[in-house]
């Protein structure tokens, strides 16, 4: 989409305005300054995506639309993670969640441990679901970025 | 040379050909105004309310296919306009609208008449800009009459901070924009067409259900070409009245709501329905579920997104309803095509009887107005050649079952928005882009008050229109609604101390005539059309209770008419 003042508005107000979920959204310019790219997580019927896909497309700031799910794909999402750990045994029970589900400790206090995690959603749900007695402070989640597998790309 | 933007702005509208536009002055758009008053290629209509301006560009632009243009102040002055905007919005139609804005620097500051212009019409525009540096201005501008026009249209915004309109840059009007996030499509996919035309003519009992679209793209000619070849009964949607001439023996009548009982059946029971620059609205379609269920549907659009938004069709066109109404000519008028005459004959003699129901027959023989007789007997006196803009409510939709349009662009009326107090200020708009035109406002005495002032504007700029007010003291399609579904209770339907229309009239140099008697209609309106220098506002006192027939309950089907 074009990287302008009120483009990520329009879509957002898109949404809301014909009762369209979002359950995601992430937007960042990309090589091309003059254009942002935004991976949007919604859900419906088969007739609602096909909606959406036509309204997104009649919005003028859209320069090319195209469903991920229509192929194979890759999606990750990035977790940052501030977690309690008041004694010995947390520590090292954090440490090997981190392991185990690949995340780094990239910050840590007397009292808390800061972990970043990438990977599917899901991925990030069994994390957080798998934390047992390990009290969450506080959680922040960029939202799924998504690209094609293989040659395929999104091009102008 | 440099020069202001004020200056930048006149010189783009004048090189888009713009020859008037509708507006009211305020703090923001002084530069502008000023640049105004200094020319004389542009010419201003000063309405007496920024919601009028909307609506009169509005009516120009439906009257003449060329874009209707604004020009309002920052704050109240474009919220003013938001109600004009939303009515194009919902009925496509092509509107620039310019709103003043605050300086760039106090943008956000809570100054004085800010409000976020851009924020508040996302919704209801087609697009919208705030053009931030005098560099972009003239490219803006051409872009929002290049978007405006284009496509399938509709309004586009413009929001100019006013010190941009004080900066001074070198002008420059491209000759032509392009957007790489903007194409339309023109052209029909061929293959789809052809599918299109066989299913047409294995058709044994086909409808063609056209649109507003039709009228938008000046596609009349096309239709009425290849309605007549295939000899298919063809119904319109409220905003598609006139692309096919209602006087022609083709011609079934309106559909939907308020639609004719043999368009309604006609529907219900067609094996094949062509659908034509038209969005299967719910006053269309009543209950979805109900809706055509033996038909297979083709449905020509230019908006991919209005195709099965509401309803699944089987064989979808995107394209320009006329480029594809061509295209399927040329099938049409070759030599190995050929319709079902025989199962066509069977469908004909059907509708027939159904015609035959005379479903939009009315009693006039008693001593008060019938409303329907006023659009009938002005249909009479105007030859049906009339410009007959119309607010919303019964007035409205007697209007369009009575008044029989055989031409396009001679309807105007908020078909999407339903906007009350449309009528009148449409009416400013037309009569000013065809000075030699009967322009008459069928109104009711609710709507006419919600833009009443503008009568006031009329005056100012000579604009002979006629007003024909249905006045039964009521809310009439609200009251009609109470009837039928509250059991009579009338909740604030009716109108109290309301003014006398003649005498107000007067008051601002119009002539006012209030007729009360059936045999005085068609004198009365005669004499109203034959007045040409001033604005006759006509008060009929007709019939209090009169219902609209036929009518289909919300959430019935097309067979479930209300006849009488």
């Amino acid at each position: 989409m074009e990287n302008e003042a009120g483009a990520l508005s329009r879509v957002a107000g898109l949404f809301s305005a014909r009762g369209y979920n979002i359950e995601s959204l992430t937007v960042a310019p990309t090589i091309d300054p003059s254009l942002s790219r935004m991976t949007l997580v919604t859900s419906g019927t088969e007739q609602i995506i096909e909606q959406i896909t036509k309204q997104l497309n009649k919005l003028v700031d859209i320069v090319r639309l195209q469903d991920m799910t229509e192929g194979e794909h890759l999606e990750r999402e990035l977790m940052l993670v501030k977690l309690r750990v008041s004694n010995h045994q947390e520590r090292e029970e954090v440490k090997r969640f981190a392991d185990i589900f690949r995340g780094r400790i990239i910050d840590v206090s007397d009292l808390s441990y800061t972990l970043e995690l990438t990977g599917s959603s899901s991925k990030l749900d069994a994390f957080v679901g798998n934390l047992g007695n390990i009290q969450v402070m506080e959680l922040v989640r960029s939202g799924v970025i998504g690209i094609a597998r293989g040659d395929k790309i999104l091009n102008l | 040379m440099e020069i202001t933007g004020a200056e930048i702005f006149v010189r783009c509208l004048e090189d888009e050909g713009v020859d008037c536009l509708f507006g009211y002055p305020g703090g923001a758009v002084l530069h502008i105004y000023d640049a105004l008053y200094r020319q004389d290629k542009v010419k201003h209509f000063l309405v007496r309310h920024e919601q009028a301006a909307t609506h009169a560009a509005d009516g120009y632009a439906r009257a003449t296919g060329k874009p209707g243009v604004v020009l309002v102040t920052s704050g109240p002055g474009a919220t003013n306009a938001v109600t004009g905007i939303a009515t194009a919005h919902l009925d496509s139609i092509p509107l620039v609208v310019f709103t003043g804005q605050v300086p760039t620097s106090l943008i956000g500051n809570d100054a004085f008449q800010e409000v976020d212009s851009v924020g508040i019409t996302r919704p209801c525009v087609k697009h919208n800009f705030l053009v931030k540096d005098i560099k972009d201005l003239a490219t803006t501008i051409k872009k929002a009459f290049y978007v405006a026009t284009t496509g399938r249209p509709g309004p586009v915004v413009v929001d100019i901070p006013k010190d941009v309109t004080a900066q001074r840059a070198e002008y420059h009007y491209p000759a032509e924009v392009s957007l790489r996030s903007y194409n339309p499509v023109v052209k029909g996919h061929i293959g789809q067409i052809r599918r299109a035309v066989k299913l047409m003519a294995q058709a044994k009992r086909p409808m063609l259900y056209t649109g507003g679209g039709v009228v938008l793209d000046n596609a009349s000619e096309e239709l009425t070409e290849l309605t007549r070849l295939l000899n298919f009964p063809i119904t319109e949607t409220l905003m598609g009245l006139g692309a096919y001439p209602a006087t022609d023996k083709q011609f079934v009548g309106m559909l939907g709501m308020h639609g004719t009982y043999e368009a309604n059946l006609g529907m219900h029971n067609c094996d094949v329905l062509v659908a034509i620059g038209a969005r299967f609205d719910d006053r269309v379609t009543g209950n979805i579920e109900k809706f055509c269920p033996t038909a297979k549907i083709i449905h020509i659009d230019i908006d991919p997104a209005s195709i099965s938004k509401n309803v699944k069709v089987d064989v979808p066109i995107v394209g320009s309803v006329r480029a594809v109404l061509k295209d399927m000519l040329k099938l049409v008028r070759g030599s190995s095509f050929k319709t079902d005459e025989a199962a066509l004959a069977e469908w004909w003699k059907q509708i027939e009887e159904w015609r035959s129901m005379d479903c939009l027959k009315y009693d006039s023989s008693g001593p008060v107005i019938k409303p329907q007789m006023v659009v009938e007997k002005l249909y009479q006196v105007t030859n049906g050649e009339a410009f007959v803009t119309s607010d919303v409510g019964q007035h409205q939709m007697w209007a369009a079952q009575y008044y029989k349009f055989d031409q396009p662009r001679r309807w105007i009326n908020s078909g999407g928005l339903g906007t009350m107090g449309f009528g009148m200020p449409a009416a400013m708009g037309v009569q000013l882009a065809y000075p030699d035109a009967t322009v008459a406002c069928i109104t009711g005495e609710g709507s006419i008050q919600m833009n009443i002032q503008e009568l006031s504007t009329l005056k100012q700029y000579g604009l002979p229109i006629k007003v024909i007010t249905l006045n039964n003291g009521y809310l009439g399609m609200v009251r009609q609604w109470q009837e039928f579904f509250y059991d009579k209770r009338y909740a604030m339907s009716y109108m109290e101390s309301l003014p006398d229309f003649v005498k107000l009239a007067e008051s601002y140099g119009h002539a006012g005539i209030r007729v009360e008697k059936p045999s005085d209609v068609e004198g009365a309106l005669k004499e109203a059309m034959s007045v040409r220098d001033r604005v006759v506002f006509m008060d009929f006192i007709t019939d209090k209770e009169e219902n609209v027939y036929p009518m289909i309950p919300a959430g019935a089907g097309q067979n479930e008419m209300i006849l009488v």
